[in-house]
């Protein structure tokens, strides 16, 4: 790659010399900007949920990476879900992820909702995965702060690899 | 000073009144009247009456497999009752057949027995005689079984899967 008389900054990232123009593909500058403001809903289950409100607050502070919680899925890009999920609770799981915008992402936290944990009983879905197609498991019980921000940013570097799945044409 | 007697007067009036009810007194952790199920409504009104008027609690148990004590019944309906002004806690046990598996409802002592007992119907099968809306309290509605009798399996097969998570996996899995 390269274009006569540009210089490259970043990777795959050129500069025009002494102008503030710079060049770079559609889909990486989609993908920065995606990525450096991942919303994701404020939706808790169980315990898990608290350790997910300690990470968003000040001394985590989850801001920082852009990522602010919404209260509304309609304007939500990712959905956690924090805990254990019941059978009787599933549908509206499913329903609310549903009720998101594409493009949508979902990250099982702690061992629930990654493979139904200690439950293994009647009541308790083994694992989301059975009905949410999920991006990032994060396994704990529940897991620290760190590694809900582990698996946020994890999940943020497979959006900045993605192709095309943003915009009208996705 | 022991349980029985902080309670001795109370309980020699309760065996005056309900010679027939009052099956067996324990002095456990707590004071613990076992009742008949015939007389238990009066008896824990009287208990009411006396000062008792704070329902803490009301669960179910299965001795089905019971191992440290032989049961006549399966079931038993427990009662926790506390005195607020006295501090004084009492426990009232009612055995109920598995065979006729009732119990009358005291939602009309404490309105919060309403859910209390719900719960005990949807956790054991217990039907409360007299409640005005017994329905499944945690387990949906159509759940088929009663999760918490020591007959009723951990993990549920295939075959007895809950139908209305059968019937939502099936949905979203055409839809994906």
């Amino acid at each position: 790659m390269g274009i006569e008389g540009t210089v490259e900054v970043g990777k795959d990232i050129r500069q025009i010399p002494g102008t503030p123009v710079f060049i770079t593909p559609l889909d990486k500058l989609f993908n920065w900007a995606r990525a450096g403001s991942l919303w994701p809903l404020t939706f808790g289950l169980a315990c898990c949920a608290i350790e997910m409100m300690a990470t968003g607050a000040s001394h985590f502070d989850l801001d920082r990476f852009g990522i602010i919680f919404r209260a509304s899925p309609r304007q939500a890009d990712a959905i956690i879900i924090a805990g254990t999920v019941t059978k009787k609770m599933a549908p509206m799981v499913r329903r609310v992820y549903d009720q998101m915008p594409e493009p949508k992402y979902v990250i099982a936290m702690g061992s629930c909702a990654c493979s139904g944990g200690v439950f293994r009983t009647y009541s308790v879905v083994q694992g989301a995965d059975e009905f949410l197609p999920v991006d990032v498991y994060i396994p704990g019980c529940p897991p620290r702060p760190e590694a809900l921000i582990y698996g946020l940013v994890q999940l943020q570097e497979k959006i900045k690899k993605e192709h095309g799945r943003w915009g009208f044409w996705r | 000073m022991g349980l029985l007697e902080i309670a001795m007067d109370l309980l020699a009036e309760l065996k005056e009144r309900f010679p027939k009810d009052v099956l067996e007194v324990l002095e456990k952790d707590v004071l613990t009247i076992i009742c008949r199920r015939e007389g238990s409504v009066d008896l824990i009104s009287y208990l009411k009456e006396k000062g008792f008027k704070h329902l803490i609690d009301l669960c179910g148990v299965d001795y089905q497999g019971y191992k440290s004590e032989k049961k006549q019944e399966r079931f038993e309906v427990v009662y926790h009752l506390y005195n607020l002004d006295e501090k004084k806690l009492i426990r009232v046990k009612v055995p109920i057949p598995e065979k006729d598996a009732w119990q009358y409802s005291i939602t009309g002592l404490w309105k919060t027995a309403n859910w209390f007992e719900r719960e005990c119907y949807d956790m054991f099968g217990i039907v409360f005689k007299g409640h005005p809306d017994l329905r499944r309290l945690l387990m949906p509605e159509d759940w088929e079984g009663y999760p918490l009798r020591k007959d009723y399996p951990l993990f549920l097969t295939e075959e007895r899967e809950w139908k209305g998570y059968k019937e939502f996996l099936a949905s979203v899995r055409g839809a994906k």
